[in-house]
């Protein structure tokens, strides 16, 4: 269909200048990551790869080491990860074959609804409605179950990264939802016929035939909610805790790269100092990239030749 | 029990934990929706809409000016990022379908769909806050258009796609050069579904906090021109809940529900609008 009259110069125009702006889309990310990259030098060349292992963020004595909001950001994404697959592929598969059919659009469209609260009010409620909960009932309910086990230790205080973790949860269950049911709803007719005809039960066909059939899609799925989560800001600052401490506990209050960000930046005084948020920004935009380069890779690969891979 | 009765009781177990899991979602929304309005709305009146913010401890005060900020650069944004956007889209669905810079360009924009928006703020403020030397409206306005240009440009490829190819061979058969063919048939025929798209984009922004903490910052004032500080109802509200002040929470609860209902309205509409299409999330 390109094979039209290119010959005309307003033709090659049109073609030039559109290309210009695709170009433009690549040349933004390149920028990015080089301008993120220049000027989180200073950084760089004062802490080398120790920036990445260092527990001390102190701005006082200028010694910055990102390991705490790394592990905080690893951390609440894993808890939310962990939340969110199971209730996740649940939905998924209600929406795709459980529900009357006059049920799945309106259902469909309220699950998506979530992805479309802005992170703000998720962080607003987090802190108002669901850390008080947490507080007095749950997590003193853990305590009590789990018999002092180090992961449930501590003041319980509402906010902290079991919070993070849980509202991100939240947040990240309409995306993996909605994309896994687009997978599930693209297994062939016939191979989903051909097992029931077996006689097999709808569990044994999620099992056995959609899932291995979606495999690609579902974990390109899972892995852009990862990266949504581990870029996520305002909600996270709103719950974990701010907090620059090691904890084995889930109660205690932490960081994540995006909280420590959104605290500190416009804060910052001193080239060091900034340029060691700066480098924590590229770090964290360099994490996602991977994460979000899989997954689209992964769900392209689904699209094309599912249940091959 | 025989194999055949629990492989039935297992069925049963699976499908009853999956009707769970899809009405817990929906309890969810119900709860945070419902908490958002009741709180919120009891902090909507005249005043909210028409005052500028009170000290706290002081009676009354709005949030004119931050309704006001957001407006003008949420506008802002989508005049940058719509023209770029749908031309980038153009080249990806007419042009770069199979070339290398058409390739790049669909992979660095589904990236950037979800590219966390903190980092888009720094790289703002980089290029732009530190050479002016001060915090601006203009510069709140480039990072929310960064984030609303992918989204443009994806729907924009994709709903040129659906166009039927017929369309395009009767415009070409009649002589039409090829830009002529697009302006003149191919945009006017995905129009309504380009539109929805920029909808979209425009409700995501909205609700955008984190690229306008270090881009515009915040103020207490009505705004004189695009070039100073802005107010804005999300670090407004950012401010305002993480403050100590019962006044302060009241108005940030006002200011969630009015965001949230622009963000839902603009979804509801724009599925409506596309009932039948294909469906995306925001």
């Amino acid at each position: 269909m390109t094979d039209g009259n290119y010959h005309h110069w307003g033709d090659r125009l049109f073609r030039g200048l559109t290309a210009t702006f695709a170009f433009g889309v690549a040349f933004l990310f390149l920028a990015l990551v080089f301008v993120l990259w220049r000027e989180s030098r200073p950084a760089i060349a004062q802490f080398g790869l120790s920036f990445l292992t260092s527990p001390t963020w102190n701005p006082v004595t200028i010694n910055f080491g990102a390991l705490i909001p790394i592990v905080g950001t690893l951390i609440s994404t894993f808890l939310a990860l962990l939340f969110a697959i199971p209730i996740s592929l649940g939905i998924a598969l209600f929406l795709a074959e459980l529900a009357p059919h006059w049920l799945r659009a309106p259902f469909g469209t309220a699950i998506e609804l979530l992805a479309a609260i802005p992170s703000i009010v998720y962080g607003m409620w987090g802190l108002f409605v669901l850390s008080p909960l947490l507080a007095d009932h749950l997590q003193p309910w853990l305590q009590k179950c789990s018999g002092g086990l180090p992961l449930f230790a501590g003041p319980t205080m509402g906010i902290g990264m079991l919070t993070a973790g849980l509202v991100l949860t939240l947040m990240i269950i309409p995306f993996i939802a909605s994309v896994t049911r687009d997978v599930f709803l693209m297994v062939p007719v016939h191979l989903k016929e051909a097992a029931y005809g077996m006689g097999c039960t709808t569990w044994e066909v999620v099992r056995d035939i959609m899932i291995p059939y979606g495999k690609k899609g579902i974990a390109g799925a899972v892995f852009l909610g990862m990266g949504r989560a581990l870029g996520e800001t305002m909600a996270v600052t709103f719950v974990i805790g701010n907090a620059y401490h090691l904890s084995w506990s889930l109660f205690a209050p932490g960081n994540s790269i995006a909280s420590t960000l959104a605290n500190e930046f416009t804060e910052a005084d001193g080239t060091v100092y900034l340029a060691s948020l700066i480098e924590l920004g590229l770090v964290l935009f360099l994490i996602t990239f991977v994460v979000l380069g899989l997954a689209q890779l992964w769900l392209r690969q689904g699209q094309q030749g599912g249940g091959k891979g | 029990m025989n194999v055949t009765s629990r492989r039935i009781m297992i069925n049963k177990i699976v499908l009853t934990l999956s009707g769970m899991a899809a009405l817990l979602g929906l309890f969810m929304l119900a709860w945070i929706l419902g908490d958002v309005a009741v709180k919120g709305f009891s902090a909507i009146n005249w005043q909210f809409f028409t005052e500028l913010p009170a000290p706290p401890g002081t009676i009354g005060g709005g949030l004119a000016n931050a309704i006001v900020g957001t407006l003008l650069m949420t506008l802002t944004a989508a005049l940058i990022a719509v023209p770029f956007g749908v031309m980038a889209g153009t080249y990806l669905s007419e042009f770069g379908r199979e070339t290398a810079l058409g390739k790049v360009a669909r992979f660095i924009s589904d990236i950037l769909v979800s590219a966390p928006s903190i980092v888009i703020g720094i790289f703002v403020y980089l290029v732009l806050v530190k050479p002016m030397g001060h915090f601006s409206g203009w510069a709140g306005a480039c990072s929310l258009a960064i984030i609303m240009l992918p989204v443009v440009s994806r729907t924009t490829e994709e709903m040129l796609r659906l166009v039927p190819h017929e369309m395009r061979e009767a415009a070409l058969a009649l002589g039409a050069p090829y830009w002529k063919m697009m302006t003149g048939v191919i945009y006017r025929a995905a129009s309504k579904g380009i539109f929805t798209g920029v909808i979209l984009a425009v409700a995501r922004v909205a609700g955008e906090t984190a690229p306008l903490l270090f881009t515009c910052l915040n103020s207490p004032y009505w705004m004189h021109s695009m070039n100073e500080p802005m107010a804005n109802l999300t670090v407004v509200l950012f401010n305002y809940a993480m403050s100590p002040y019962d006044d302060w929470h009241r108005l940030a609860w006002g200011a969630a529900f009015l965001i949230t209902m622009a963000v839902l309205i603009a979804n509801i509409t724009t599925r409506l609008l596309l009932s039948g299409g294909k469906r995306r999330l925001s």
